[in-house]
């Protein structure tokens, strides 16, 4: 018993020295952040990397999650015989929550992942320790730019996500249901406000700077060795996973 | 043989007097007194697990002595900040064990990488400089091969060539024969002694290959159990008399330092059925 | 890195893409005009009812939207509703008796104001006071006196039987 309460005790302590390293690694990047700007072309080269480079799954996925949005929102909203109001459905469930929340977890498993993996093999093949040896700051030449790259790509990703759902679902509901176009599109006008395009917005700039913090800090800090790499990417999901979820829920909260 | 520590400062570019340096409480050098002087080629040998790669670090100042004194070019590291590390770290070339290149670049882009981060440089000059290091290691024609695409030798004389980019005085080399073919290896056997003849850097070189150290170094050190075991011209070492220096120089699988690891009586262990 | 200018084609594509997403979120989905902003001018009109009325509301003149709901608050001198209507600096002739109604768009959907012009050669401008409002039915109210009406009308008829 008492062993089980020292476990428990020593658990907690771990989780908030974590935490504690969390916040300064990012009290560190923020910190760091005017300065990073300055190497635009790094910087450039990241939001291809974490950007571009994930295009192709979110635009399937936004596709795939409009579509099952205009199926399910038609076969609920037609039991109230209002199916006109699909477009307004449609279009708040992907601009306030969707859109933010799964482009976020795709990134987490895209860019995420990769982007960990990478500083992790960094770490483990001694080009971190050579940077620091050639006197070039890692944090600063290899982090920073990874980091706001990251940061960059993630609203533009779930704005990305978001329009082509919008268009799934109007495809499923409009063109497969028969919802009437101008019904759908006008319903959706005149509920959806500006208010709720920047909800959005905000939160996934925020997913940005979570997930991105979290898959460079794992990287960043992974033991140097094959399976360290491969523990930091798995890490990265997880964590990053859970926090979206918690993050979402607290700014929804915080924005209703 | 000059004593240790009897030389003038200036001919002794890293002075390590009374280093102690402790990880998790196993002590790694108690006490280590060690000179390396201006335009030599200085070996640090030494079994595995001796500290050898922790004793660069320590140099370089990538790890801080918990006592003692590292001064490195006439500036003791641990009093130096991050600014003046950075600083220092400019003059020092080192060479990782696996070449360390950064993976994203190409081999161009690697030896080019210190000047774009730390000067100014047009381009037409950045592209003669990186050439004229590449020409040195003999791998001009492979600047556009990504990282990859290199053999563990090219790999090395990249890292090579990228630290010497920035004209350092002082090259550091961990480990530079691992896993190198003949051929490879001799090439960088004779890189090591040309680059510190014809550049007037001073090398240091971390190994545990005593063939090729002898014929590299002008001086070399041996350590062991934190402290250092023989110091000397390789050929003395050789020739030397001590049990440890011996079975190290000699290769002898068992001597001062055992071929067992601590355990309990072999017999015993096996009749008695005990936990292993 | 070899492919420079292959890696900024594909991020300017991308970034592209993103900030045309992010336009098309902003513009198309929602129903207020870029740039409206701050511009046009701001009139008042009180009401007894505003019913379901919300700020945002469309302000329409023959079912052309010209201004928007801005904010609804309560005047306790006079006990009536206010809503301070945002109009587009382009419709700047709307005279000044016009009067001011609130409908509803269809059986059940939202509600908003609508103008109806009057004859005078004033326009209305920034701060004015539209004097002459309608405010909004309330279903309810409409029902019950639907039903009062019939159930007076069934009296009287049985009254005038009850004579003969």
């Amino acid at each position: 018993m008492r062993h089980v309460v020292r476990e428990l005790v020593r658990g907690a302590v771990d989780s908030l020295v974590l935490l504690g390293r969390y916040a300064r690694f990012v009290a560190r990047l923020l910190a760091e952040t005017p300065r990073a700007l300055l190497r635009f072309g790094l910087v450039v080269e990241q939001v291809y990397k974490s950007g571009a480079l994930s295009l192709v799954i979110i635009m399937l996925s936004g596709l795939f999650v409009g579509m099952v949005l205009g199926l399910q929102g038609f076969d609920l909203l037609e039991r109230f015989g209002s199916e006109e109001s699909l477009g307004t459905a449609a279009a708040l469930g992907l601009v306030k929550e969707l859109g933010p929340v799964v482009a976020a977890l795709l990134f987490a498993g895209r860019a995420g992942t990769a982007l960990a993996s990478e500083l992790g093999l960094m770490r483990a093949t001694d080009q971190l320790s050579a940077m620091e040896m050639m006197a070039v700051d890692p944090v600063r030449r290899v982090v920073m730019p990874r980091f706001l790259g990251g940061v960059v790509a993630m609203p533009l990703l779930a704005g990305i996500f978001s329009m082509i759902g919008i268009f799934g679902a109007q495809l499923v509901g409009v063109q497969m249901m028969g919802v009437d176009s101008g019904q759908f599109w006008s319903q959706m006008q005149g509920a959806v406000e500006r208010g709720d395009v920047m909800e959005g917005v905000v939160k996934s700039c925020v997913f940005g700077v979570a997930c991105s913090a979290i898959a460079v800090y794992e990287g960043y800090h992974s033991v140097p060795t094959a399976e360290g790499v491969g523990r930091a990417t798995t890490r990265t999901v997880v964590i990053s996973s859970v926090m979206v979820l918690l993050l979402d829920y607290m700014l929804t909260a915080v924005m209703m | 043989m000059p004593q240790a520590g009897s030389e003038p400062k200036d001919s002794c570019v890293v002075r390590v007097r009374g280093l102690r340096y402790a990880v998790g409480g196993r002590e790694i050098f108690s006490a280590l007194d060690l000179d390396v002087e201006r335009g030599s080629v200085t070996a640090i040998m030494g079994p595995s697990g001796t500290g050898k790669t922790t004793l660069l670090r320590l140099i370089t100042g990538q790890l801080i002595a918990d006592a003692g004194e590292v001064t490195v070019a006439g500036q003791e590291v641990r009093l130096l900040g991050r600014v003046g590390l950075y600083a220092l770290r400019r003059r020092m070339g080192m060479l990782f064990q696996n070449g360390a290149l950064l993976s994203d670049l190409d081999v161009y882009e690697n030896v080019a990488f210190p000047l774009r981060e730390h000067t100014r440089l047009p381009e037409p000059l950045i592209r003669n400089i990186v050439l004229t290091k590449l020409h040195a290691v003999g791998l001009r024609g492979a600047a556009r091969l990504m990282t990859y695409e290199l053999s563990g030798g090219m790999a090395r004389r990249v890292a090579l060539a990228r630290a010497i980019v920035m004209d350092p005085e002082i090259l550091i080399y961990d480990e530079p024969f691992v896993g190198l073919d003949p051929i490879s290896l001799g090439v960088v056997l004779r890189l090591i002694r040309e680059l510190n003849d014809a550049l007037g850097i001073t090398s240091i070189v971390v190994s545990h290959d005593v063939r090729e150290i002898s014929a590299v170094a002008d001086r070399a050190y041996l350590l062991s159990g934190g402290r250092v075991a023989a110091s000397g011209r390789p050929a003395s070492l050789l020739e030397s008399e001590s049990g440890e220096v011996r079975q190290f120089m000699k290769g002898l699988p068992d001597g001062p330092v055992p071929f067992h690891y601590p355990a309990p009586d072999y017999a015993e262990q096996l009749l008695g059925g005990g936990p292993t | 890195m070899r492919a420079t200018r292959a890696v900024e084609l594909g991020t300017g594509m991308f970034v592209l893409l993103g900030f045309a997403a992010l336009f098309f979120l902003v513009t198309q989905i929602t129903n207020r005009e870029v740039g409206f902003g701050d511009a046009g001018y701001r009139v008042t009109a009180s009401f007894d009812q505003v019913g379901g009325l919300k700020p945002g509301a469309p302000v329409s003149m023959s079912g052309v939207t010209v201004g928007r709901v801005e904010s609804i608050g309560y005047d306790f001198a006079l006990y009536q509703a206010v809503v301070v209507l945002r109009i587009d600096g382009r419709y700047d002739r709307i005279p000044a008796d016009s009067d001011a109604s609130i409908f509803t768009a269809g059986l059940l959907g939202g509600q908003y104001v609508g103008i109806a012009p009057g004859g005078s050669e004033t326009f209305l401008k920034d701060g004015d006071r539209i004097e002459f409002t309608q405010s909004a039915i309330v279903l309810e109210n409409l029902i019950s006196k639907f039903l009062f009406s019939k159930a007076g009308e069934q009296g009287t008829a049985a009254g005038t039987e009850g004579t003969n």
